[in-house]
């Protein structure tokens, strides 16, 4: 199936492997996945805090432009797939709203495409049997699902699994022979879009998530949100210097973990992108 | 007698757009305190969310509106997804923030106002984020020049900082960022705000119309 697909700013910056590891896994799957044309960013939070209108406006656009390519349109950053599905809702119970950004723009085709997490479409489109048949490679890891705040939640706009305790990642990732811990982080908040207006806040809410994963004895995180990566990836040195410990948790992307169980090479997931080495872990699991 | 009347007046027409911004009631809190058990910036808020949620009920809207909870809200939702009355209180924040800024009242925290306006007014000139001016633009205005300053060339090196900004979506955010700012001219003035002011918090406003 064809899939418009909606990267967003950090997977053409910060998250690079994030994109390469999504288009390599959806190549390997033979899901089609076709680029928003002139997408813009989706406003973030400093929109939606700020301007309720144009917190719908610009995703609205977006969809427009998706419209024309296909009736689904996949998003991989969790935080632009909230704000999408916010702006559809918001379109859709407020009438003043809906007749602002009518004048703009066909709000009426911004409204009728399905927004999908990658994670929704690996979960529910191709399922973990396919992704268990597919699979080349026993990676051995084991991974701390992180979910984040976004996926999930509020679980009636973005309409997935258990908000509290979810599994979709945790099924996908077995699926391909990786083991996945229990753990009570799974979707606790990292701090999110605060990473640099309130870096100590992060820190403290970053660690919590990286101390509850090395107790509970995961080789690595994984993560479905560039937010998430940067907070837990880019912060845990800093982390690690505040708090005078050593984690050396690297924190990969599922789509990243995913690819190596069905055997793609390091280089076309961008695996190495990250600022905690993986090297040692890698090597020891013999993946690399 | 008049000031009384007046403030309560503004009371009730800020406190109604709050209810219509979030689609929100604020009655239907009944204060168990569930949202700041589970908030996980409750910590370093100064008003805890349910004392928010406690303000509006009580009518108390400039109080809310100047607190620093609501700019120090992460919208992780979580309150929303646990509320047992389902208030929808991630919203009612967004509300807040929302009136406050069309009210005039001042952000009190001063990265966070200049992290929302240099995010937007990026996007607004290369439709994408570019990364490297808009930390160069933050550090500065926050006199933390080197701050996070030894990550950048690391990333850099990783590829995933780029010297360049991304224009393909220049064309989709700038038509947007125009449509906005039109119906934003054309939006009737905001209530009780007589002198056109914005830039005045609205209790001074209504002080001054005295």
């Amino acid at each position: 199936m064809k899939y418009a697909y909606f990267p967003g700013c950090s997977l053409h910056s910060t998250a690079i492997d994030y994109d390469e590891s999504a288009k390599a896994l959806a190549g390997a799957l033979g899901l089609e996945l076709m680029e928003v044309p002139g997408w813009s960013c989706c406003g973030s939070t400093p929109a939606h805090s700020t301007n309720q209108l144009l917190a719908a406006a610009l995703p609205a656009k977006n969809l427009v432009a998706a419209k024309a390519i296909s009736d689904e349109m996949v998003v991989c950053c969790s935080a632009c797939f909230s704000r999408f599905k916010f702006a559809q809702k918001h379109l859709e119970e407020k009438p003043q709203l809906r007749a602002q950004v009518a004048d703009m723009m066909p709000a009426a085709d911004a409204q009728k495409v399905r927004v999908r997490h990658l994670i929704d479409i690996l979960t529910n489109d191709v399922g973990p049997e396919a992704i268990a048949k597919a699979k080349k490679r026993d990676t051995g890891l084991k991974v701390a699902c992180y979910y984040g705040c976004l996926i999930t939640r509020p679980p009636k706009v973005t309409q997935l699994d258990d908000p509290e305790n979810p599994r979709f990642m945790d099924d996908l990732l077995k699926a391909a022979g990786m083991e996945t811990i229990d753990w009570p982080c799974k979707t606790d908040c990292c701090g999110a879009t605060f990473s640099l207006t309130r870096t100590e806040t992060v820190l403290r809410l970053s660690a919590e998530i990286l101390q509850m994963a090395k107790e509970a004895g995961a080789d690595c995180i994984g993560v479905a949100c560039p937010l998430c990566h940067t907070n837990l990836d880019l912060r845990q040195s800093d982390v690690e210097r505040k708090l005078g410990v050593k984690y050396g948790l690297p924190v990969f992307y599922f789509t990243q973990l995913l690819g190596m169980a069905l055997g793609l090479n390091a280089g076309e997931l961008g695996i190495g992108r990250g600022l905690v080495s993986c090297k040692q872990l890698l090597a020891a699991k013999g993946v690399v | 007698m008049k000031s009384i009347v007046q403030k309560n007046q503004l009371r009730t027409t800020l406190l109604q757009a709050i209810e219509e911004h979030s689609g929100q009631s604020v009655v239907n809190c009944y204060q168990c305190d569930k949202c700041t058990a589970g908030c996980p910036i409750a910590a370093d808020m100064d008003t805890p969310p349910n004392q928010v949620m406690r303000l509006l009920q009580l009518g108390l809207v400039d109080e809310a509106l100047r607190c620093k909870t609501i700019w120090l809200c992460a919208s992780c939702e979580t309150c929303t997804t646990r509320c047992p009355r389902e208030v929808d209180l991630a919203a009612v924040m967004d509300a807040c923030r929302n009136i406050a800024l069309r009210e005039g009242v001042p952000v009190p925290d001063r990265a966070i106002a200049l992290f929302n306006r240099t995010f937007l007014s990026i996007i607004n000139r290369y439709g994408r984020l570019f990364e490297m001016e808009f930390i160069g633009r933050f550090n500065t205005g926050t006199f933390n020049f080197f701050k996070d300053m030894t990550k950048g060339p690391t990333l850099m090196a990783k590829g995933r900082l780029t010297f360049l900004p991304s224009l393909g979506g220049r064309k989709t955010a700038c038509s947007v960022f125009g449509d906005v700012r039109k119906v934003r001219l054309h939006l009737p003035p905001a209530p009780l705000d007589a002198g056109g002011n914005h830039a005045v918090p609205a209790r001074e406003a209504h002080e001054t119309t005295e």
